[in-house]
């Protein structure tokens, strides 16, 4: 998911050619507050001519408590882009009062209230205690992310590399997310010089449940997805799995062994999950 | 008359000559011999323990017999560093010489200077292989009567050895050199790596300067020009601006453009056929081409894959890859940085060429004709494949022909690398404004919208394709991107000429007409 200022018109032009699976607008953090007005202005416009090819697009708003958050809903929510993204969202209240205002525009506009998701980010340790009802409680909220940095400010400590501070949140936002099915979102590393760095957050976070990460550099997205994409070894595994599943199915067996290895339904869904994302059906 | 391309080519422009038009990369070539003679270089006389040694750059010239239509030659390896050829032409200029013809291998900002000399008659023809900043801008508008002749560095050989470029005198920047002339430029405080530009200069002037900061004792070594071309020398307390002329490593971009494009490129390349054992390999040093080389380096690494040579303008990323062992050789012609020069001095398998050796066409075989691949860049390219590397969208001349048509017509996959479009300007167009090099030299365009395959590759368009690739065809690319950018109103020019390109075979590929000024 690439960060992209939303008052560059040469960088959003040029936002669907990296390859990220996601392009997030940015009106909140990037912008100055005095190009806010001309970021919104810049991207309703961009929005609706520029070519993102395979990408989402997701735009990040002010939050309603800033004299901009009402205004970035008004002219954004008509456009229905792939999801909008709410920075500091601290409980289920809240994001049900925001709902409310975007199916108020949507009714105005006449467009349906099921098309557009919601993204919560979590970057308040109030947030972060309240993840699940804000996680579990609306279908329309489709992925929560954290934010490092404002979670860090917030906890009055340092952002490290290490991320030691943020560990506690960044699991608890994680369970919430698997335990109510929805896609969870890792901050971004800041630090775009840093190859080595990003792709061992990476290799973490993914090994902690999160689904996918943030970049505020294109330069960051490929090591990225060198860590989510699944290796050559892993995709024949599992397809494997998955074929003896389906023979052993039909056969009325629930649990079988390969390789001397007891394969039962965990290890099928975890199977079938690497074979969705390498993009592969067994037959 | 048109040329093959369907370019007007007139048949005489005086001040030049009669002009052959353009008829394919390899059509003049495919007799084996050439019809035009290579003229004698000129015989010299040297007594005994004669100094060569002059006491400034002004004596030394005053003693190379200044006149009136001289011819006056330098090299470009001091890039934008160079101070000698503003100083040569201000004596020139001072000593009330007059219609000079300027034939330096290249033409930097760091020229700008000689602009008035141009104005005022001193300086009346130019052959360069590039010209750019305010001399192409005022040539461009036509400060010059007789249109100016860019040649590619192959050419440039050819040019001067069939006597279209006739030196009377060569001045050649040493960063070290002897009392006899014997010069390099691999070591010294100003090194700048290779040479090979200037030896054809010292070859066929009839008087050769050579100048130096740097006097060593006798003899200087390694003899990249020997002291049997050289006529004169001259110490002075500085070649250049250092700074400018070959410092530290060259870094890899960090622009995520010009990396999304290197990495596609790669992704070409890797994919095309030629990525085997024992292929040779040539990249630019700018932007997206150098950035290529970090990819490819990677992929050697990973497959285990072992290299022949590696050619042309040299980058310490060129010299990291001989030795980590990817590459068994350099061939090294112009040098870009300061690694460069030691490793040419050290490593005997980092080996300095002459331009002839590198391009020159009209040989028995240059190393251009042994490249498997080569990445290069562009100002403009066409759906025809045609490149434009010398004017710009504005119309002003501010590049370069270099190496560009004589690689890509030896290289057995030649990679275009450019951004769709610059700013707000579309790079791929449906005519350029100047051709450079040919569409058929161009396998390949890699921009970062899209991958386009010239029609005439049809495997390397397939091979592509399997492996996944975002081919796109030419026209819909340049659609797509005339849809962001908008079409640009055409630049306006007259009938007057005020530049020739030269094809390296030298049959005429395009003209440059006077931008009308706004």
């Amino acid at each position: 998911m690439l960060y992209i200022p939303g008052n560059n018109p040469a960088m959003i032009q040029q936002g669907g050619v990296y390859g990220a699976d996601s392009i997030l607008l940015d009106l909140e953090d990037a912008v100055a507050l005095n190009q806010k007005d001309a970021a919104r202005i810049l991207i309703r416009n961009m929005i609706r001519v520029i070519d993102f090819y395979d990408a989402e697009v997701c735009v990040r708003i002010n939050h309603l408590s800033t004299p901009f958050g009402l205004a970035d809903l008004e002219a954004i929510v008509p456009l229905q882009p792939s999801a909008i993204r709410y920075p500091k969202t601290e409980s289920a209240e809240e994001v049900a009062e925001l709902l409310t205002i975007i199916e108020k525009i949507e009714d105005r506009h006449g467009l349906p209230h099921n098309k557009m998701t919601l993204h919560a980010m979590i970057e308040t340790a109030m947030g972060v205690q309240n993840v699940f009802n804000i996680a579990s409680q609306f279908v329309r909220v489709d992925a929560i992310t954290i934010g490092g940095q404002d979670l860090t400010a917030d906890m009055n400590i340092v952002y490290t590399p290490e991320g030691t501070g943020i560990d506690f949140a960044r699991k608890r936002i994680v369970m919430a997310a698997k335990a109510s099915h929805i896609d969870v979102i890792d901050t971004v590393f800041p630090d775009v010089n840093d190859e080595e760095g990003l792709r061992k957050e990476t290799e973490y976070a993914k090994s902690i449940g999160f689904t996918g990460k943030a970049v505020i550099n294109p330069r960051q997205i490929e090591i990225i997805h060198k860590v989510y994409t699944p290796t050559e070894e892993e995709v024949r595994k599992a397809y494997r799995i998955v074929k003896e599943f389906k023979i052993n199915s039909a056969a009325g067996v629930g649990v079988f062994a390969i390789d001397g290895k007891m394969i039962d339904a965990p290890i099928v869904t975890r199977a079938e999950y690497i074979l969705r994302l390498a993009n592969v059906t067994v037959g | 008359m048109l040329n093959s391309l369907g370019r007007e080519i007139p048949e005489y422009i005086e001040g030049i000559g009669k002009l052959e038009p353009f008829q394919g990369a390899l059509t003049k070539l495919r007799k084996g011999w050439m019809d035009e003679p290579t003229i004698p270089a000129p015989n010299r006389a040297y007594l005994p323990h004669q100094s060569k040694l002059c006491t400034s750059l002004e004596d030394a010239i005053l003693r190379s017999n200044p006149h009136n239509g001289m011819t006056v030659s330098f090299h470009h390896h001091l890039r934008n560093g160079d101070i000698l050829l503003v100083q040569t032409l201000t004596i020139l200029h001072n000593l009330g010489i007059r219609e000079i013809t300027l034939a330096s291998s290249s033409l930097n900002e760091c020229h700008d200077p000689i602009l008035t000399y141009l104005k005022d008659g001193t300086v009346t023809r130019i052959f360069s292989s590039g010209i750019r900043s305010q001399l192409g801008r005022a040539i461009a508008l036509g400060v010059l009567d007789i249109p100016a002749v860019i040649h590619s560095h192959g050419g440039r050989v050819r040019s001067i050895h069939t006597g279209k470029i006739h030196i009377d005198l060569a001045i050649i920047a040493a960063s070290a050199a002897d009392c006899e002339g014997n010069a390099t430029g691999s070591h010294g405080k100003s090194a700048f790596g290779s040479i090979g530009y200037a030896v054809i200069d010292a070859r066929y002037a009839k008087q050769v300067i050579v100048v130096t900061d740097n006097l060593v004792n006798y003899p200087c070594i390694p003899l990249s020009i020997s002291q049997n071309f050289i006529d004169l020398v001259v110490v002075v307390d500085s070649i250049g601006d250092a700074s400018q002329i070959a410092t530290g490593t060259t870094r890899i971009t960090n622009s995520p453009m010009d990396l999304r494009i290197a990495k596609l490129a790669a992704d070409v390349i890797e994919h095309s056929g030629f990525f085997e054992p024992g292929f040779s390999f040539q990249v630019g040093a700018g932007g997206a081409s150098l950035a290529v080389a970090k990819f490819i380096r990677e992929k050697m690494k990973v497959k285990g894959l072992k290299g022949s040579f590696m050619l042309g303008g040299i980058t310490s990323y060129c010299v990291d890859m001989l030795n980590d062992g990817l590459f068994e050789t350099i061939f090294d012609v112009q040098s870009f940085d300061a690694v460069v020069s030691n490793s040419l001095l050290n490593n005997r398998r980092h080996i300095e060429i002459q331009a002839a050796l590198y391009a020159n066409p009209f040989n028995s075989g240059c190393i251009t004709n042994k490249i498997d691949v080569v990445v290069l860049g562009a100002l403009e390219i066409d759906v025809d494949f045609n490149v434009n590397v010398i004017t710009g969208s504005e119309g002003n001349i501010r590049g370069a022909s270099g190496g560009h048509s004589d690689t890509s017509s030896g290289a057995k996959l030649t990679v275009v690398v450019c951004p769709s479009f610059r700013g707000r300007i579309p790079i791929i167009k449906k005519r350029v404004h100047t051709i450079v090099t040919p569409g058929e030299s161009v396998h390949v365009l890699v921009t970062e919208r899209g991958i386009c395959v010239n029609p005439a590759y049809k495997e390397l368009e397939e091979n592509l394709r399997r492996a996944g690739l975002n081919v796109k065809d030419i026209h819909d690319l340049e659609i797509e991107v005339d849809e962001i950018t908008g079409i640009p109103a055409p630049l306006e020019y007259t009938d007057k000429i005020v530049g020739i390109v030269e094809y390296r075979d030298g049959t005429i590929i395009d003209v440059i007409h006077q931008l009308k000024e706004k």
